[in-house]
């Protein structure tokens, strides 16, 4: 019985309770979840709350470094973390195609387990649905997650205070996770070490903000890379951004593979990336404070914001030319989270 | 990541930026011939670090680009055929057509797939004996003789279900065309990988009869630099010629092989360029002997009436004499995600590359 999913398991009946009980609850397992009433009821003290939703369909689920439990509980929570909130509460909702290998799906909640835990998050409430074989791809999960937002920290997901000399950071490496994804993928037929930089990223972030006040704007880097949120910062604005290319960091596995394919890394997803605008006077502290986690040791200020070209991000090329750094049209990858 | 970065070097690239610097006196216009080459230089941001005297443009070097409406509309005939599966390159697939394009017929259920060789084209075929396997031959010298090698794969091993839609151009014809029609450009970057393929030889017209010079680049920045520090001695000097910067990869005579495939499976024909019109001798046809695996030839279909859109200037940038900033629809109604003219779609159209990097 434990070796594939059946439509039987997303019925609401007995098969249905025994995989809530035997793998959801068993790992997710704590007080609000274990009522298992048809909400979660949470008591939370807070004037204003952060609530955010995403959904996930990698294809495939494992790839070096992860897979797409990690991606579910690290989006989510990121997306609240670069709001300024501290994540809190957790809702899981799967949609698993009939056949699949209960296996795999213990070893993807067990992952998101563990990340939950790490970043101090709980999973309140979820959900299963088992659809017909073809009718989705093995699993599909949505996450939803509430934080609580200090009311400092309300600014900065506009981005309204960033004025001109803010420094642009990012806290490492860009384009692991979408090279190790597009890798993964059988039909390229690459072997390479590129692990995804899937992680949490709440505590470095609420390290960063326990140093300085004068972070301005983060956002975390996934579909469209670095380039897209420089891009999509600077539209209708009245500054530039400067990105300087020396500074950035690619692994050489991802440049090869980038290269390969023809993609720019500038626009590769990250999972564990954020991009962070800070006052001048505050940048080598909010560094400092980022190198210190271990999923900043290579983070770097790669640019700033600039006076001229209002409006536009330029990318100061390693050659010494420059180009303006454009929002991805189209899709460069499809299903890489 | 070596061989790349040693052409990627800051300092070479500044070295050759200040040798341009000192000795170009003239104003001159350098063309750009090949697709790889425009977003290289668009990419690297090379313009910025020319002197005012030095311009580069772009010619009809995106195969895409120049392909006709007609060509799009053929294939947008054939995948609405219940028995024929599309195989292309996935730059084609967003080309309007006149009324559609190959993504669109995907959505409506056509059987149209990407593969990144013609060899994924015909494992296709083998796996759909019962259908139609059509593959989209698009590109110059450089993709050309991989058509070729299919075809005769596919004539040996007997697979009657693969056929090929050829829209192959050589180049060559192209750049003359553009000189005697009196485009004004003073040399010529010549196309990296096309020159992999036919050697040298194939330009030798250019200097003996046009007077100007063809310099064979490689696509980092340093080729491109030391390929304009070329031309531009050349032009200073007054001593135009052939030369091969891209000594690394593209030999004098060519890759003889691959000229040899291309010449058992193609003829020559006249074809329409999208720009230029019809230029003589610059498509190749599969010939008589491999028709078995000629789509054209071997699969009927009505394709409907060719309409041009209204506004797009294409045809005029492809020849250089406008740059995509000059066009009203550049940026506004035409962009990446909904493109009027095939240079906004291609990754290798000039007017793409001008709008992701050089707005």
């Amino acid at each position: 019985m434990k070796e594939k999913i059946l439509l039987g398991h997303g019925s609401g009946g007995k098969l249905s309770h025994e995989l809530i009980d035997n793998l959801f609850a068993k790992h997710f397992s704590n007080p609000i979840l274990n009522q298992q009433s048809d909400s979660a009821i949470i008591g939370i003290d807070a004037s204003h709350i952060a609530y955010t939703t995403d959904s996930f369909v990698v294809d495939p689920i494992f790839f070096p470094g992860g897979n797409i439990g990690n991606l579910a509980v690290a989006g989510t929570v990121n997306d609240l973390a670069v709001s300024g909130a501290k994540p809190m509460y957790l809702s899981v909702g799967f949609i698993i195609e009939e056949g699949f290998s209960y296996d795999e799906l213990e070893k993807i909640v067990i992952s998101m387990a563990d990340d939950a835990k790490k970043a101090g998050v709980t999973i309140v409430t979820g959900d299963t649905k088992v659809v017909d074989k073809g009718k989705c791809d093995k699993v599909f999960i949505n996450t939803s997650g509430i934080g609580i937002l200090n009311k400092q920290n309300i600014e900065i997901s506009s981005g309204s205070d960033i004025k001109t000399g803010d420094k642009i950071i990012i806290n490492g490496s860009i384009g692991d996770h979408g090279m190790s994804v597009m890798a993964a993928r059988n039909e390229l037929n690459i072997r390479t070490h590129i692990e995804t930089d899937c992680a949490c990223l709440n505590h470095l972030i609420s390290d960063a903000l326990k140093v300085s006040d004068k972070i301005k704007f983060m956002r975390d880097a996934t579909r469209g890379g670095l380039g897209t949120v420089i891009s999509e910062l600077v539209s209708d604005s009245d500054f530039g951004i400067q990105i300087d290319e020396e500074k950035l960091v690619i692994h050489e596995s991802v440049r090869g593979l980038c290269e390969l394919l023809g993609f720019d890394p500038l626009y590769v997803a990250n999972e564990g990336k954020v991009v962070m605008i800070v006052g001048d006077e505050d940048a080598q502290k909010v560094l400092a404070a980022i190198k210190e986690s271990p999923f900043g040791k290579e983070a770097s200020i790669i640019g700033e914001v600039s006076e001229y070209h209002k409006g536009m991000a330029w990318l100061t090329t390693g050659v010494g030319g420059k180009r303006i750094i454009e929002m991805l049209s189209g899709q460069q990858l499809p299903r890489i989270c | 990541m070596k061989y790349i970065d040693e052409y990627r070097n800051k300092g070479i690239v500044q070295h050759f930026a200040g040798q341009i610097k000192n000795i170009s006196t003239k104003p001159i216009r350098l063309m750009e011939v090949c697709g790889g080459h425009t977003m290289s230089i668009q990419k690297f941001g090379l313009p910025y670090l020319l002197p005012d005297t030095v311009e580069l443009v772009s010619g009809p070097g995106c195969p895409v680009c120049v392909t006709s409406r007609e060509y799009i509309d053929r294939a947008v005939a054939y995948s609405r055929l219940d028995d024929v599966i599309i195989t292309t390159y996935g730059d084609l697939i967003r080309v309007p057509g006149s009324t559609s394009t190959l993504e669109k017929e995907k959505a409506s259920g056509a059987d149209v797939r990407i593969v990144y060789s013609i060899l994924d084209a015909m494992l296709i075929a083998k796996k759909n004996r019962r259908k139609k396997v059509v593959f989209l031959g698009i590109g110059f010298e450089t993709t050309a003789p991989s058509s070729a090698a299919g075809i005769l794969k596919a004539r040996t091993a007997g697979l009657k279900n693969f056929f090929v839609y050829s829209a192959h151009k050589v180049m060559p014809p192209a750049m003359e065309a553009l000189i005697d029609e009196g485009v004004n450009i003073d040399g010529y970057i010549g196309p990296g990988h096309v020159s992999t393929i036919t050697g040298q030889g194939i330009y030798m017209n250019i200097p003996e009869k046009y007077n100007m010079g063809v310099v064979i680049s490689g696509f980092e920045p340093v080729d491109l630099m030391q390929s304009i520090h070329m031309l531009v001695q050349q032009i200073e000097n007054n001593d135009p010629k052939v030369e091969i910067q891209y000594t690394r990869v593209v030999k004098p005579e060519g890759n003889v092989v691959a000229q040899q495939m291309l010449e058992e499976v193609f003829e020559p024909r006249d074809d329409w360029w999208r720009g230029l019109g019809i230029l003589k001798n610059s498509g190749l046809k599969i010939n008589q002997k491999y028709e078995m695996h000629d789509a054209e030839k071997m699969i009927e279909v009505e394709v409907e009436p060719t309409i041009e859109p209204k506004g797009c200037i294409c045809g005029l940038i492809l020849r250089g004499e406008k740059k995509p900033k000059d066009c009203g629809l550049f940026g506004t109604t035409c962009t990446p995600s909904d493109p009027v003219g095939a240079c906004m779609v291609s990754s290798e159209g000039s007017c793409h590359a001008y709008y992701l990097y050089n707005r």
